[in-house]
């Protein structure tokens, strides 16, 4: 009859305790949030003992993710930028126009003379004096053309040359466009990703949506201009002499020295010299590439005055190694193979295809690929953002109580298990938040709120059940067993179709949205969990020890 | 001694005036369709771009001379509103201001902010914008048909799911209520001229969801009683299950307006109006799972001789209780 079999108690038990652990760290949220900067501090900069004590607030054997809170309580602001894709189609033209210009010029002879109109950006158009050698000239301006490099553009060419009359016309192919626009983006997203960690923000958000947006949310930080300022800034790319490598990030560097990071081994310093040889200033281009023995790497290209003064530096300096410094961090040391006379060299290293792209993109970087237009921007204050904090918190305790009497009142000793359940529900949200990394909003605190009043739903449907068939005339252990057999349709029912509104929520919304369709998602989860579980195994077990001839509920 | 909102045992009939409950649901949901095409919805700035500035000072607000600051930089349409709440100190004065839509599709320009911030410093000096919240014409118009899809798809998606659990009867039912729901929200919030921004859409669709969670434990006991008692008619069974499941309904729905009012009184006024979302919505929730969907259910019927047909083909999917 009424039996659950041992290790499904333990089992149940179990997720309830683990997910009051998981929990744990929220209700600590300040030392354990410092505990954990410490800890970040410590890998990036090294051990001291002020940051040890840090770290020693919080044990390290406790679980310490915590939920992170959203841009409305903790104050920040929020960007919604548009890249405006079309700016790089004009200039791609106007680079191209040289080339065209050199390939049309012998061959004056059939095309006669030719000079450039004004046209629309993006586009090379071309009036020339001999219509008859517009054949001729379409042709020699389609041989210009290379193959797209895009998995949608398979067997395209990046440009599309037309003739109209004696106006011959040049432009991006679509399927260059759609390669383009991507390339774009991504460079747009990896410079602004690139100058917000250079701020050293905690968190921030750099996403791509849809496909030429980028959202930018910075916690923390003043306001959204502040952002756009940060956005706005360009990056300093230099070529400096390596002194000397080490661990050590505080140790005394020398007169005309200075010590800076590793950007990807964590706790490699180099000392190198401040004056660098060349800066990112001189370079013209930057592509990935591949090596001779097949990895990938970047090719790189200076203009005149950079070119000598590198050439002369790789020529009296073979064999010890230069840093390429990227905003204060030594992205790469190679050691300098031979004499680099062209101006142009390339940067080898442990590469992934991807971490190549990201390098020339990084090292093109002066400035954004295209420019930024902001469709939505947000600024929170903190102080509004802990306001909200505090009033939810009010409110939540309140609803809490409230509930909590009403359910005691209501259901006796059953209420009183049903509280239980109610409490591990909110621990379970919690933890649960916390585990997946979920961002807790001010619509989510409502989303809590709403499963406190909700959460006992499903408890109220099976005691309700449980008097019926104790009216019925059932003993105490069959009336518990069918209020609960009885009662699992309607909870499931009704509560497949409040998740199902939650996940359109979560898929359709943004932000606060989001984050009001997570809580409420995963209260759902955790509120079917306890009350067809947790409050069974606590009536259960309450019914073994007492064996009661009759209940109230 | 246990309160009890219900009495034990009830037997209410609530189909004996049903022509006067849809009368009344009817007159409601035609007073919301007017009140939402002669006033309009109190749009936030998500739907229609704009921004909002919240201001806080020590000095008390005076609408006028805010507005007489403000006017001189050109910025169009403003409106300007003084927010009261109890938690706010005594010294603390905060107001909102909303300004149109700039030209050009982008959000407002950061001069524009200081701009207004030093109007405002004249009359209320230390006065401090605690949030600037901004969004071009652009992304309102795309949020304006994201949100309308969320809600239709919403209703759509619970449609299939009610049909395939229950019958169509059911769904249709159903999503009745849940239509009439929607609609007398976006009327309660016409008529009042509450601010209507993407958190009123997730209030929505809360709202959808817990008013389908009421019709669902009602059409559970329905489906389960025309099993049971096969000689009752169609409205006694309804009757019955209704009031067999009055004390949870009134239960759950007590308990939520507990949680929702105190989150209405103590919580702020940042969600204030989110939240008078959702208390309304529970009350027309549970309103309409009974006055509305069951009396659709009964009109339209419910087929119970199963005998001739193979017990699969209607409700395939509804015995996956216990």
């Amino acid at each position: 009859m009424l039996q659950i079999d041992l290790w499904k108690r333990v089992l149940i038990w179990l997720v309830c305790v683990t997910g009051l652990i998981m929990a744990l760290p929220n209700a600590f949220y300040t030392r354990v949030e410092q505990s954990n900067d410490a800890v970040i501090e410590i890998i990036a900069k090294g051990e001291t003992p002020e940051r040890l004590e840090i770290v020693e607030q919080w044990p390290s054997w406790m679980p310490s993710s915590l939920v992170n809170l959203g841009l409305d309580l903790r104050g920040g602001a929020h960007l919604l930028a548009e890249v405006k894709v079309a700016d790089v189609y004009a200039a791609r033209m106007d680079a191209m126009w040289p080339e065209v210009r050199d390939a049309l010029r012998p061959e004056r002879a059939t095309v006669g003379t030719f000079r450039r109109q004004a046209g629309p950006d993006g586009q090379i158009r071309l009036k020339i004096s001999k219509p008859e050698g517009m054949s001729r000239a379409l042709e020699l301006v389609r041989g210009l053309a290379t193959p797209v490099t895009s998995l949608t553009g398979v067997g395209a060419t990046d440009i599309e040359a037309s003739a109209d009359g004696d106006i011959l016309t040049v432009q991006l192919s679509d399927a260059e466009k759609l390669a383009s626009d991507d390339r774009t983006v991504r460079q747009s997203l990896e410079i602004i990703r690139r100058r917000i960690d250079e701020v050293g923000t905690r968190e921030p958000t750099i996403q791509r949506q849809g496909v030429d947006r980028i959202l930018i949310q910075v916690p923390g930080i003043g306001s959204a201009s502040e952002l756009k300022k940060i956005i706005g800034t360009t990056a300093q790319l230099t070529f400096s002499p390596v002194v000397g490598r080490g661990s050590d990030g505080d140790a005394a560097p020398g007169v005309g020295n200075e010590i800076i990071p590793s950007l990807d081994e964590p706790g490699v310093f180099y000392t190198i010299e401040s004056a660098p040889v060349v800066t990112g200033e001189d370079l013209v281009d930057a592509q990935p590439a591949f090596d001779q023995n097949g990895r990938p790497s970047v090719s790189f290209r200076f203009n005149t005055t950079g070119a000598r003064r590198f050439g002369d530096y790789t020529a009296e300096n073979i064999g010890s190694p230069f840093a390429i410094v990227l905003d204060d961090e030594v992205v790469s040391a190679p050691v300098i193979q031979s004499h680099i006379p062209g101006g142009s060299g390339i940067i080898t290293g442990n590469f992934t295809i991807e971490e190549s792209t990201n390098l020339a993109v990084l090292l093109r970087a002066g400035a954004l690929p295209a420019g930024l237009e902001f469709l939505e921007e947000r600024t929170i204050g903190p102080e509004l953002g802990q306001d909200s904090i505090d009033a939810g918190k009010v409110a939540t305790i309140v609803a809490f109580g409230g509930v909590l009497v009403f359910m005691v009142l209501s259901y006796g000793l059953f209420g009183i298990f049903a509280n239980v359940a109610l409490i591990l529900n909110i621990a379970l949200i919690f933890g649960m938040l916390s585990l997946i990394g979920g961002t807790l909003t001010l619509p989510g605190i409502a989303g809590i709120v709403l499963t406190v009043g909700m959460a006992v739903d499903a408890n109220v449907l099976v005691f309700e059940r449980i008097r019926e068939e104790l009216k019925a005339g059932r003993g105490p252990a069959r009336a518990i067993e069918e209020g609960y057999s009885k009662a699992l349709s309607a909870i499931l029912d009704a509560n497949v179709t409040t998740f199902i509104t939650a996940v359109i929520l979560f898929a359709m919304g943004s932000g606060p949205v989001r984050g009001f369709a997570i809580t409420l998602g995963l209260g759902i989860m955790t509120s079917v969990f306890t009350a067809i579980f947790v409050t069974r195994v606590m009536i259960i077990m309450w019914f073994e020890r007492r064996r009661p001839k009759t209940i109230e509920v | 001694m246990r309160l009890k909102l219900v009495p034990e045992k009830t037997s209410f009939d609530f189909f004996s005036s049903w022509k006067l409950w849809m009368g009344f649901s009817a007159l409601l949901m035609v007073l919301s369709v007017v009140s939402f095409f002669a006033q309009g919805l109190n749009f936030g700035i998500d739907f229609r771009g704009g921004t909002t500035v919240r201001t806080e000072s020590s000095q008390a607000i005076d609408i006028a001379t805010y507005r007489g600051a403000i006017e001189p930089l050109k910025l169009g349409d403003i409106s300007i509103t003084e927010v009261f709440d109890p938690n706010f100190d005594e010294d603390e004065h905060v107001a909102m201001i909303r300004i149109q839509a700039q030209a050009d599709g982008e959000a407002i320009s950061g001069e524009t902010v200081e701009a207004l911030r030093a109007a405002l410093d004249v009359i209320a000096p230390g006065i401090k914008f605690v949030s600037v919240e901004s969004v071009g014409p652009k992304v309102s118009g795309e949020l304006v048909q994201t949100a309308v899809l969320a809600v239709v798809l919403a209703i759509g998606a619970v449609l299939v799911y009610i049909w395939l659990r229950f019958e169509w009867q059911f769904a249709l039912g159903a999503v009745a209520a849940l239509v009439h729901d929607v609609l007398l929200t976006i009327g309660v919030f016409a008529a009042v001229q509450i601010k209507f921004d993407l958190a009123i859409i997730a209030a929505l669709l809360t709202i959808v969801g817990y008013s389908l969670n009421d019709t669902v434990v009602v059409f559970d006991r329905v489906r389960e009683n025309l099993r049971k008692f096969k000689k009752l008619s169609l409205a006694e069974v309804l009757n019955l299950s209704i009031n067999q499941t009055l004390s949870r309904t009134v239960m759950t729905s007590v308990t939520t307006l507990i949680a929702l009012i105190s989150l209405f009184v103590l919580g702020g006024d940042v969600i204030r109006g989110f939240v008078f979302a959702m208390i309304w919505g529970v009350i027309v929730g549970t309103y309409s799972s009974v006055f509305v969907a069951s009396t659709i259910l009964l009109r339209l019927g419910v087929k119970r001789d199963w005998s001739k047909v193979a017990n699969t083909t209607g409700n395939q999917f509804s015995n996956i209780d216990a």
